[in-house]
């Protein structure tokens, strides 16, 4: 798993937060599903982390602070509001959990290799169960900097990815 | 269910996250139980394809370089070269305390209209959508428990009967990368809201207690007390704003 670790403390915001442009843009994009309102979410991030920048603790994990930050812009905007609103982020803590995950929506994934399908499963989430279960996969955070990027305890982080899992095998089994 | 209990740590042992010496009892077990085995290649299959799926977007090159063009200001954290200040040691700390004085009020006001301006965004955008809250009750006694476990910290609401406010319910908010509480109240046709941080957010600006304010065409009242800071912002008179906080303080206070 990719490990950020600690930072160098002579690093500038900008040595620090450009490396992760890209994977912040695709999460961004991930989140809102709209170019416009991607580019505006990472350009307040970075406007907000970078005058933000004297607060972040040297030694701490940059990577989760910025999708704390980009995570939390999302959810002030209109559009995280209404994401948040049609499917409340706490609302699946204690939801029914969907049917468990037998090998058929994997066999059938291999069998066809359709990652469109993939891609419309994960589109298909809401927005608590996709954001985690990209930030596991697609980041390779550990479980620790989830927690930290999304304010959580560890095990809620355990149950909300569990869950994102099953929900995800749910939808290609349709 | 064969193997039950690796079945529900499979997911933990495949992310890495088992401590190591359950990692090498799974490793053991799954070289040797078929069913275990292929439940791991399908998930390892599933990892892989949501890998795959999930690098799909990449910004343009000209939004890249806008974003970068807007760090042109660049903090660096840590060793700095001041050596080459030793020489003219006296004569800067006489400038540096006076463009200190003058940066640090600067910097204040910069940064207490920054937080203003995001909680006036907060109010607007949260007024403006469909439902402006996730708890939609006028009962204090329902709206308060609704925040226990999502915010870290507890307050207090004021018994409303004898007043003309009425509370429409509240939502979960961040400020500066905290979690609070927002509340909606209701005056006549106004709608107030009402925003409790840990006071700690507050301290860096100085500005703990604020009488009622005109902030961007709102009024708006803070203060601090019992290790929380409140802010109250909306459309309403200067004096119905602070009616309400001193509904809230005598509430807190109680």
């Amino acid at each position: 798993m990719y490990v950020s670790g600690t930072e160098p403390q002579s690093d500038t915001f900008e040595e620090l937060a450009m490396p992760l442009f890209d994977r912040l843009y695709n999460f961004a994009y991930w989140l809102t599903q709209n170019r416009d309102e991607t580019e505006d979410l990472v350009q307040e991030t970075y406007a907000k982390a970078l005058r933000g920048f004297s607060s972040y603790q040297p030694g701490t994990n940059f990577r989760a602070w910025m999708y704390r930050i980009l995570r939390n812009t999302f959810l002030t905007s209109r559009t995280g509001l209404k994401a948040t609103m049609t499917v409340s982020l706490d609302s699946d803590e204690n939801g029914p959990e969907p049917a468990s995950v037998s090998e058929t929506p994997e066999a059938i994934l291999i069998e066809r290799s359709d990652w469109q399908r993939v891609q419309s499963a994960i589109e298909d989430l809401p927005v608590a169960s996709r954001e985690i279960l990209l930030l596991c996969e697609v980041e390779e955070m550990s479980y620790r900097e989830i927690a930290e990027a999304l304010s959580i305890p560890m095990g809620t982080v355990m149950s909300r990815l569990s869950r994102a899992r099953k929900m995800l095998a749910e939808r290609l089994r349709r | 269910m064969v193997c039950e209990s690796w079945k529900t740590q499979l997911d933990s042992y495949l992310d890495g996250e088992l401590p190591s010496e359950e990692m090498h009892g799974f490793d053991a077990h799954v070289r040797s139980c078929t069913s275990c085995a292929a439940d791991a290649l399908a998930r390892v299959q599933m990892k892989r394809s949501i890998q795959a799926a999930g690098k799909r977007f990449l910004p343009r090159a000209e939004f890249r370089r806008r974003v970068q063009q807007s760090l042109a200001v660049k903090p660096r954290r840590g060793a700095m070269g001041w050596g080459w200040m030793i020489p003219t040691a006296l004569l800067a700390t006489l400038l540096v305390v006076g463009l200190g004085v003058t940066y640090i009020g600067r910097q204040r006001a910069d940064q207490e209209q920054h937080v203003y301006s995001e909680l006036a965004d907060l109010h607007v955008a949260t007024l403006a959508s469909s439902s402006p809250v996730d708890v939609v009750s006028s009962d204090r006694h329902t709206v308060k428990p609704w925040f226990q476990g999502k915010i870290p910290f507890t307050f207090d609401l004021p018994e409303l009967q004898n007043s003309e406010f009425s509370l429409l319910g509240g939502r979960i908010t961040y400020l500066e990368q905290t979690p609070g509480a927002h509340l909606i109240y209701k005056l006549r046709k106004h709608e107030i809201s009402v925003f409790i941080f840990p006071a700690t957010i507050s301290q860096n600006r100085g500005d703990e207690h604020l009488a009622v304010t005109k902030k961007l065409s709102f009024n708006m009242e803070t203060w601090s007390q019992g290790g929380l800071w409140y802010c109250i912002l909306g459309d309403v008179s200067a004096a119905d704003v602070h009616e309400l906080a001193e509904l809230l303080q005598r509430s807190a206070s109680s």
